[in-house]
C-alpha cells in the first residue's frame, strides 16, 4: 500500500456517494468546457482569412433594411464578382416550429451560393414562380415536403396585404449540398424577394436585411470588408461588413450577451459544485474524526493528515474535472462537425489551461476548509469522542 | 537495578473544561524499568488513561517531566512528537480501530509508511507481525469480515510492526468475551516476555490485571500502591 493507495481506498468508503459527487463534478466541467469555448467563440475577433463571402449589414443591426438600390455600389467594388442579398422571414410552420426561412433573388443568390445544387427545371421553376418556395433537403425530409406542394407558412413578423400572416407558398424545389459539409446546412426555406416584396403589408419595398458578396480571391476580404463600410459611412444606411462566420454569431448574439449570460451560468454551476463537493468532504471528515485521530497517533504528522483529506479533495476534482473536459471536448468536436465548422466548440489549449486552473482552486475551495478541521484535531480529544 | 524505560516526575495534569479547571493527575511520579509489564488499574475519572495518553506522547503534561526510552517527551512540539511515537510507541486500543477501507495486511502496513523502508521490506515486516499475532491467514480480509479478537489481533499487529520498545494499550480486552480476551493477554504475555515488549496496559478487569507483572493502582490522580 502507497499513500496514494490510501487516499484512494478513503474515497471510496462510500461509494455512492463519492460516485454521484463525481458526477456533478463531471456535469460541472462538462459544462465549463462548452461554455467557455462557446464564450471563445462569441468573443473572438474578426478573421478574415480565408473568407469566400463577406455580409454587408446595416451598422446597428441586420433588422434594420437596407435599400436594395446600394447594390450596383457594392457589384462595383474592385474584387467582388457577385451580390445577392436576403431577407428574414420569420417563417413559423404549423403552431410554432421556427424556420430558418429568407426572401431573395434566385438567380443571384444561385451565382452566390454554387455549393447549394438543385436541378435547373427547379431553379427555372423558382424564378418563374411568384409564390414559389424551395427548401433544402434535411427540411423537406424532417416535415415530409415534396415538389409540387402548397406549404403553409406563418410569418411571426410579416401579414400579408389582407391583414393576415398566414402564407402560402408552391413548393417547387429542393436543394441539396453539394458536398457532406454543405449537406448539414439545407435546413433553410427560401421564397422571392420580389413576390415578399409586394405582398407584405408593411411596404419594406426595396429594402432587404443583408447583403452577400461573393469575392473573386479571399485574400482581398478584408480591404473590400474596409471599402465596402467606408463607403456608405456618414449615410443614412452605414453598414458593417463581416464574415459569414462573424454574421452567424453576430446573429445569436441577438439574444443578449452571451458573455455574461455564460459567466453567470458558470457562477452558478461552480456554486451549486462548491456546496455539493464541500459538503461531501465535511461529511467524510466528520464521520471519520477517530479514525484520523488514529493516524495522527500512529505518528502521522498534522500536516500529513490535512494533506491526506486535500489529496481526497484534489482527486476527486481531478478525475471529474478532466473527465469532464475531455467529454467537453468530444462534444465540441461534434458540435463543430456538425455545423461545418460555423461552431468551433472543440476546447483549445486556453479553455484546457483555465480548467485545470479552476480545477485546482476549486480543490482548494471545497477540501481546504475540512483539511484544517483534521489537521487541528486534538488527538486525546477525538479517541474521547468530544 | 535494571533500566528504565518510562520515567513520570512530578507530573501534573490540569483540563479545562469550559471556565473550571480539573486537576487529572497531581504530582505524580512513577518508573517503569525496560521488559516491565504493568496494569495499570482504578476507578472511572482517576486518570489512567489520561496517564496512560501523557507516557504515549498523545498530550502533554501541564506540570513535571516525563522521560520514555530515555526521550524527555513533555518538551517535544506537535511534530516532533508525532515522529517520536511513530518509532517508538505501538498503541492497542479497547475498540481496535482499525481503518475499515483497508485490508488486515494494509492496517498494519499503515505506521510503515512512515519509514523509509521498501514496498518489499514493508510487506515482509507486514507478514511477520500478521505472524506474530497468529493472524497471517486472514491478511486480506477487512475489518468488517474479522470477530472481534481478530480485529485486535491486527491492532496489536500494527503496534508491533516498526517494532517499538513500548506497548501503550487502553483497556485491550474491554470490548471482549472472557475466552478472546484471555487469548489477547496471553499474547500480550508472549510479546512482553518473549519479545521484550514493555507493556502499559490500562484496565478495569483484576482478571486481565492478572497477567501483568505488577499492578498499579490510581485513584484521584494519585498512584496509592504498588503491588508485586
Amino acid at each position: 500500500m502507497t499513500r496514494a493507495g490510501f487516499v484512494i481506498a478513503n474515497l471510496f468508503r462510500k461509494r455512492t456517494r463519492t460516485i454521484l459527487t463525481l458526477l456533478s463534478v463531471i456535469m460541472a466541467f462538462l459544462l465549463f468546457g462548452l461554455l467557455q469555448s462557446v464564450n471563445t467563440v462569441f468573443n473572438a475577433g474578426s478573421d478574415f482569412v480565408g473568407a469566400a463571402r463577406l455580409i454587408v449589414q446595416a451598422r446597428v443591426s441586420f433588422t434594420q433594411p437596407l435599400p436594395i438600390s446600394m447594390l450596383p455600389k457594392l457589384e462595383a467594388v474592385p474584387g467582388v464578382s457577385r451580390v445577392a442579398y436576403q431577407s428574414w422571414f420569420g417563417g413559423v410552420w404549423q403552431e410554432n416550429t421556427p424556420l430558418i426561412m429568407f426572401s431573395l433573388d434566385p438567380q443571384r443568390y444561385r451565382d452566390v451560393y454554387p455549393e447549394y445544387v438543385m436541378p435547373d427545371a427547379q431553379w427555372q421553376a423558382f424564378e418563374r414562380t411568384r409564390t414559389a418556395m424551395i427548401v433544402g433537403r434535411q427540411l423537406a425530409d424532417q416535415y415530409g415536403w415534396k415538389i409540387g406542394q402548397k406549404v403553409p407558412i406563418n410569418s411571426n413578423i410579416y401579414p400579408q396585404k389582407n391583414g393576415s400572416k398566414a402564407w402560402a407558398f408552391d413548393l417547387v424545389g429542393i436543394f441539396d449540398g453539394k458536398d457532406e459539409e454543405w449537406k448539414k446546412r439545407t435546413n433553410l426555406a427560401f421564397i422571392q424577394q420580389d413576390y415578399f416584396d409586394e405582398a407584405n403589408q408593411f411596404g419594406l419595398k426595396g429594402r432587404i436585411n443583408f447583403f452577400i458578396l461573393k469575392l473573386i480571391d479571399s485574400k482581398d476580404a478584408e480591404r473590400i470588408s474596409r471599402t465596402v463600410d467606408a463607403m456608405f459611412e456618414n449615410s443614412p444606411d452605414e453598414t458593417k461588413t463581416m464574415t459569414e462566420k462573424d454574421f452567424n454569431i453576430s446573429f445569436v448574439k441577438q439574444i443578449g450577451d452571451i458573455g455574461l449570460i455564460v459567466r453567470w451560468i458558470l457562477f452558478a454551476v461552480f456554486f451549486t459544485l462548491l456546496l455539493v463537493v464541500g459538503n461531501t468532504m465535511a461529511q467524510s471528515v466528520r464521520e471519520r474524526v477517530p479514525e484520523l485521530a488514529v493516524l495522527k497517533t500512529l505518528g502521522f504528522s498534522d500536516a500529513s493528515v490535512l494533506g491526506f483529506v486535500l489529496a481526497e479533495a484534489f482527486t476527486l476534482v481531478l478525475v471529474g474535472g478532466l473527465l469532464g473536459l475531455l467529454l467537453a471536448s468530444i462534444a465540441g468536436a461534434m458540435v463543430e462537425r456538425g455545423t461545418g465548422g460555423q461552431f468551433q466548440l472543440s476546447l483549445d489549449l486556453r479553455v484546457w489551461l483555465i480548467g485545470i486552473v479552476a480545477i485546482v482552486l476549486m480543490s482548494l475551495a471545497v477540501g481546504l476548509l475540512p483539511a484544517l478541521r483534521a489537521r487541528r484535531l486534538k488527538i486525546v480529544d477525538a479517541l474521547a469522542g468530544r | 537495578m535494571s533500566e528504565s524505560m518510562v520515567e513520570v516526575r512530578n507530573v501534573t495534569k490540569v483540563y479545562e473544561r469550559g471556565k473550571q479547571k480539573v486537576e487529572v493527575l497531581h504530582r505524580l511520579n512513577l518508573e517503569i524499568p525496560k521488559g516491565d509489564f504493568v496494569a495499570l488499574m482504578g476507578p472511572s475519572g482517576s486518570g489512567k488513561t489520561t496517564l496512560l495518553n501523557l507516557i504515549g506522547g498523545l498530550d502533554q503534561p501541564t506540570g513535571g517531566e516525563i522521560v520514555v526510552g530515555g526521550s524527555r517527551i513533555d518538551q517535544l512540539g506537535s511534530g516532533a512528537l508525532a515522529h517520536w511515537r511513530a518509532h517508538n510507541i505501538g498503541f492497542v486500543f479497547q475498540f481496535y480501530n482499525l481503518m475499515p477501507v483497508l485490508t488486515a495486511e494494509a492496517n498494519v502496513e499503515l505506521p510503515l509508511l512512515l519509514t523509509r523502508l521498501s514496498a518489499a521490506q514493508r510487506r515482509k515486516n507486514v507478514a511477520v507481525a500478521l505472524e506474530v499475532v497468529g493472524l497471517a491467514d486472514r491478511a486480506k480480509h477487512k475489518p468488517k469480515e474479522l470477530s472481534g479478537g481478530q480485529e485486535q489481533r491486527v491492532a496489536i499487529a500494527r503496534a508491533l510492526v516498526s517494532d517499538p520498545q513500548l506497548l501503550v494499550c487502553d483497556e485491550p480486552t474491554g470490548d471482549l468475551d472472557r475466552k478472546t480476551a484471555g487469548e489477547i493477554l496471553g499474547l500480550l504475555q508472549v510479546l512482553n516476555r518473549e519479545h521484550a515488549k514493555t507493556i502499559v496496559m490500562v484496565t478495569h478487569d483484576p482478571k486481565a490485571a492478572e497477567f501483568a507483572r505488577r499492578t498499579l493502582h490510581l485513584e484521584k490522580g494519585q498512584l496509592l500502591e504498588q503491588a508485586a
